[in-house]
C-alpha cells in the first residue's frame, strides 16, 4: 500500500535523473515520455484504490504520524495526480514536436519531470511543511522551464514570475511557523484536531489570512494575479501549456485542502473573504482578457477568471459547491492546457501569437480549428462539454443558498468568456491572414504535425467525453467533496483510530 | 528572549518591505532575503525558546533523560535556509541575465514582456 | 585575479577545504556537520580556486560538469530512500548494517543508508552551488 503512494513522486524523480544523463541524446525525450506513462499508470492505480471512498496513507521513514512525514491519498488528491498525469502525457507528446535540441541539451526533460514530481508530491503530502518543500521543488523546476532558452522577453517575464512566487513562499513559510507555534504540529490531520481545541481563535484567523495571501499569489486570484499574464505567454508553448494547466491549480488545491481541513472553524470570516476574492477574480480576469490582443495573453487572463469559479465553490462551502469546485479544477486543467497547446500550433503556423498578425487558419488547418472550438466552448460553459457541467454545479450551488450575486457574476463571466473566444476565433481562424500568408500545416513536417495535433485531439476528446458522460466524474467529485467537508476518514487514515 | 526575537522579526520585515518597494529589482531581491530570514526567526520563536539540554538521547536509552530543547524548528529552518539559498542564487543569476539582456534593472523600464519596447529616451513611453 | 600569493595559496587552501568538507560530512551523524554544510565547504574550496586561477581551471579541476555532480547526488539520495522498499519497509526508513565488529566486541563500522543519503546531499549541494557560482563568474568574466 505504501508503494503505490510513493510511486507518483519517485517515478518522475528517477526519470528526471535518467533524462539528465541522456540530455544530449535523442533518447531523452522518449525516456521522458515513458516516465510520464509509468507515472500515469501509478496515478490511475491510486484512483482505482480510492474510488470507493477509502483514504490511504503511508508514513515515510517508518516514523509514526504525526511525527514523521505522511503521504495521503483521498479522492481529491488521487484525482489531482491522475489529471496531472494526463496533462503530463499530452505535453510530453507535444514536446516531441515543439522543444528544440538546444532546449533539450539545457535539460528540458529533466526539469519537466522534476516539475511533475513536485506537483504530484504537493497533491499527496499530508504534512504542511512537506507541502512547502514540494512547492519549492515545483518552483525551482518551473523557474528553469520559464527561462530556458533565455530570450529577453522570457527573462523579463521570468523576473516577475520568480520574485512574486518567492514572496508567496515566504508568506507560506511564515504562516506555517505561526501555525506550528499555536498548535505544535505540522501534520495536517493532526492540525485539524489541534485547531478545534484551540482557545485563541483570533490569531488563527490572522494566520488563515496569511495562507489566503500565500496561496492566493500562487493561484493568481484578485488582486494578486498580475504576475501571471505578465509571464505565461513568454516560455516555450509546451511549457506554457503545462504551467497554465497545473501550476495555479496547485495553489487552488492547497487553498481547498487547508480551508476544508484546518481553517474551517471561522468560515463567516475566512470564507467571506474568499467569496469576494472569487467574485472579483472572475470579473477582473475576464475583463482583462477582453482588453488583450495576444492569443496567449487572452488565455492567461482567462486562467485568472476561471480560478475565480474554483475559489467560489470553496467559498460557498456547501457539499454541492465543493464538489463543483473539484469538478471545475479537474475539467479546467484539461481544457486550459489544451487551449495553450492550440495556441502553440496556431502561433507556429502564423509565426506569431499576436492576433493582429494571425489569420486564415480555418481555411488552411480546419482540423485545428475544429479542435480549438471544443476547449474554447468548454471554457465558456456550452453544453454538451465538460465546462457546462462545471459551471452548472457552481451556479446551482450558489442559487441553492440564495447567493444571487455570485450566480449572476458566474453567468456574466461565462458570457464574457464567449466574447474573448469569438475574438480569437475571428482573428486567428476565420479572417484571412493580414499579410496574405497562408499558414499551411504542411510546413511543419509529418512527424511534428502528428506530435502537435495528437495531444490536442486527445485532450479535446476527453473534454467531450466528460461532457457527454458526466456521471462518473460527477459522482467522484461529489464523493471528494463529501470527504473534504467531513474529514473524519482522512484523519483516521493518517492517525489511526483515535480514542 | 521572545520579545527580542519578535523585535528582530519586525525590524527585518520593515527593512525588507522598504527594500521591496524600491524600483530596482536587485533591491527587491535583497528585501526578499531579509524577509526569508524574518520567516526563519518566526519559526524559531514559534518552537518556544528554552534554556534546557540539547535534544540528545544517551546511548542505550530510548528517551531523553531530562527536558530537552525542541529540535524540530531547527530542522525546519535548516530546510528553509537550504531551499531559500537555492532559490536566491537562481534569482540572482536571473537578475544578472536581465541586466545583460534588457540593459536595465529598473522595474519601470522592464516592459518587454508587456509587448512594449524598452524605453530608451527620457519620454520613451 | 592576478595575485601570485592567492594563486599559490589557493591550491593548498582548496585541498584543505575539500578535506575538511569530507570530515564535516562524515562526523555529521552524531555531531554538528553533515552533507549540506560539508557540500558548502567543498564548494567554497572550488570557488576560491576559480577566483585565483580562473573558471576554466576550476572546471578542469572538478573533471565532471557540476550539474552532473548534482544529478549523481540526487540519484544517490533517491537510492538511499528506495533501498528500504526492497526490504518491505516504508520509503526512507534508515537501514543500519554494521561491518565487522568493533574493537571492544561491540557493533562494527556503521554503513547506513542515512550516510548514503547524506553523501547524496553533499554532492547535490556541491554540484548545484558550483553550477550557479561558476555560471555567475562566467558572466562576470564576459562582462569584463
Amino acid at each position: 500500500m505504501s508503494l503505490i503512494l510513493v510511486l507518483p513522486v519517485v517515478v518522475p524523480l528517477a526519470t528526471a535523473i535518467l533524462c539528465f544523463a541522456l540530455r544530449t541524446s535523442r533518447w531523452g525525450r522518449w525516456v521522458s515520455l515513458g516516465g510520464t506513462l509509468l507515472h500515469a499508470a501509478a496515478a490511475f492505480a491510486l484512483v482505482a484504490i480510492v474510488s470507493d471512498g477509502t483514504v490511504i496513507a503511508a508514513q515515510m521513514g517508518n516514523w509514526a504520524a504525526p511525527f514523521g512525514i505522511t503521504l495521503v491519498a483521498d479522492a481529491l488528491g488521487a484525482a489531482m495526480v491522475a489529471v496531472t498525469a494526463v496533462t503530463a502525457i499530452a505535453t510530453a507528446v507535444y514536446a516531441l514536436g515543439d522543444i528544440d535540441a538546444e532546449r533539450e541539451r539545457l535539460g528540458y526533460h529533466a526539469l519537466f519531470q522534476v516539475l511533475i514530481a513536485g506537483v504530484s508530491g504537493a497533491f499527496l503530502t499530508g504534512d504542511i511543511f512537506n507541502l512547502y518543500v514540494w512547492f519549492e521543488v515545483m518552483l525551482i523546476a518551473s523557474f528553469g522551464l520559464m527561462t530556458l532558452g533565455a530570450r529577453p522577453e522570457q527573462i523579463d517575464g521570468g523576473i516577475r514570475y520568480v520574485t512574486l512566487n518567492l514572496v508567496s513562499t515566504i508568506l507560506f513559510l511564515m504562516g506555517v511557523g505561526l501555525l506550528y507555534g499555536m498548535t505544535g504540529t505540522l501534520n495536517m490531520a493532526d492540525l485539524s484536531i489541534a485547531v478545534a481545541s484551540l482557545e485563541a481563535r483570533g490569531p488563527l484567523s490572522v494566520v488563515a489570512v496569511m495562507f489566503i495571501l500565500a496561496f492566493g499569489i500562487k493561484s493568481a486570484v484578485f488582486p494578486l494575479f498580475f504576475w501571471l499574464p505578465a509571464s505565461y505567454h513568454t516560455p516555450a508553448f509546451a511549457v506554457s501549456a503545462l504551467f497554465a494547466g497545473l501550476l495555479t491549480k496547485v495553489g487552488v488545491y492547497a487553498l481547498v485542502r487547508m480551508f476544508t481541513l484546518v481553517f474551517d472553524l471561522d468560515t463567516g470570516f475566512t470564507h467571506e473573504i474568499l467569496l469576494w476574492v472569487a467574485l472579483l477574480t472572475m470579473l477582473t480576469g475576464v475583463l482583462g482578457a477582453a482588453a488583450q490582443s495576444d492569443f496567449r495573453k487572452i488565455l492567461s487572463f482567462h486562467i485568472v477568471s476561471q480560478i475565480g469559479y474554483m475559489v467560489l465553490g470553496l467559498a460557498l462551502f456547501t457539499p454541492l459547491a465543493i464538489a463543483g469546485a473539484v469538478f471545475y479544477i479537474l475539467h479546467h486543467i484539461l481544457v486550459k492546457a489544451n487551449l495553450f497547446l492550440v495556441a502553440g500550433v496556431a502561433g507556429r503556423l502564423c509565426g506569431s501569437t499576436e492576433l493582429a498578425r494571425m489569420g486564415g487558419l480555418y481555411r488552411s488547418a480546419p482540423l485545428l480549428a475544429a479542435l480549438f472550438l471544443v476547449p474554447a466552448f468548454s471554457l465558456a460553459g456550452f453544453p454538451p462539454l465538460s465546462g457546462f457541467w462545471a459551471k452548472f454545479l457552481i451556479v446551482k450551488a450558489s442559487l441553492d443558498i440564495h447567493a444571487w450575486l455570485a450566480a449572476t457574476v458566474a453567468l456574466v463571466t461565462g458570457i464574457l468568456t464567449v466574447f474573448s473566444m469569438t475574438k480569437i476565433w475571428g482573428a486567428a481562424f476565420w479572417t484571412p491572414h493580414p499579410e496574405g500568408l497562408s499558414p499551411e500545416p504542411a510546413r511543419l513536417g509529418a512527424g511534428a504535425r502528428a506530435a502537435l495535433i495528437l495531444p490536442i485531439a486527445f485532450l479535446a476528446s476527453l473534454t467531450l467525453f466528460i461532457g457527454l458522460v458526466p456521471q462518473p466524474l460527477l459522482g467522484f467529485a461529489e464523493m471528494a467533496g463529501a470527504q473534504l467537508l467531513d474529514p473524519a476518514d482522512y484523519i483516521r487514515a493518517v492517525l489511526g483510530d483515535l480514542p | 528572549m521572545e520579545v527580542l526575537l519578535v523585535l528582530c522579526v519586525g525590524a527585518l520585515t520593515a527593512a525588507s518591505v522598504y527594500l521591496m518597494l524600491a524600483r530596482s529589482v536587485l533591491r527587491f531581491l535583497f528585501g526578499l532575503v531579509l524577509l526569508s530570514n524574518a520567516a526563519n526567526l518566526v519559526i524559531l520563536a514559534a518552537g518556544r525558546l528554552t534554556t534546557v539540554n540539547p535534544p540528545l538521547i544517551p546511548e542505550g536509552a530510548s528517551a531523553p533523560a531530562a527536558a530537552v530543547a525542541n529540535p524540530l524548528p531547527q530542522a525546519l529552518i535548516l530546510t528553509a535556509i537550504v531551499i531559500g539559498f537555492g532559490l536566491f542564487a537562481f534569482a540572482l543569476t536571473l537578475v544578472l541575465r536581465a541586466q545583460g539582456a534588457l540593459g536595465t534593472l529598473d522595474s519601470d523600464d522592464m516592459t518587454l514582456a508587456e509587448g512594449r519596447p524598452v524605453p530608451t529616451t527620457e519620454d520613451g513611453r | 585575479m592576478n595575485s601570485v600569493i592567492l594563486q599559490a595559496g589557493a591550491r593548498y587552501l582548496a585541498a584543505l577545504l575539500l578535506l575538511f568538507s569530507i570530515h564535516m560530512l562524515l562526523r555529521g551523524h552524531n555531531e554538528p556537520g553533515g552533507g549540506f554544510i560539508g557540500g558548502l565547504i567543498g564548494a567554497t574550496g572550488f570557488v576560491i580556486y576559480s577566483l585565483a586561477c580562473g573558471v576554466g581551471e576550476a572546471r578542469a579541476a572538478l573533471r565532471v560538469a557540476p550539474e552532473a555532480v548534482a544529478a549523481i547526488g540526487l540519484a544517490l539520495a533517491l537510492l538511499a530512500g528506495l533501498l528500504p522498499l526492497f526490504l518491505g519497509l516504508p520509503l526512507f526508513t534508515g537501514l543500519w548494517p554494521f561491518l565487522g565488529t568493533g574493537p571492544d566486541g561491540g557493533k562494527g563500522l556503521p554503513v547506513s543508508s542515512v550516510l548514503l543519503f547524506d553523501i547524496g546531499v553533499y554532492l547535490v549541494v556541491l554540484g548545484s552551488v558550483l553550477t550557479l557560482v561558476l555560471l555567475l563568474e562566467d558572466e562576470g568574466e564576459r562582462n569584463d
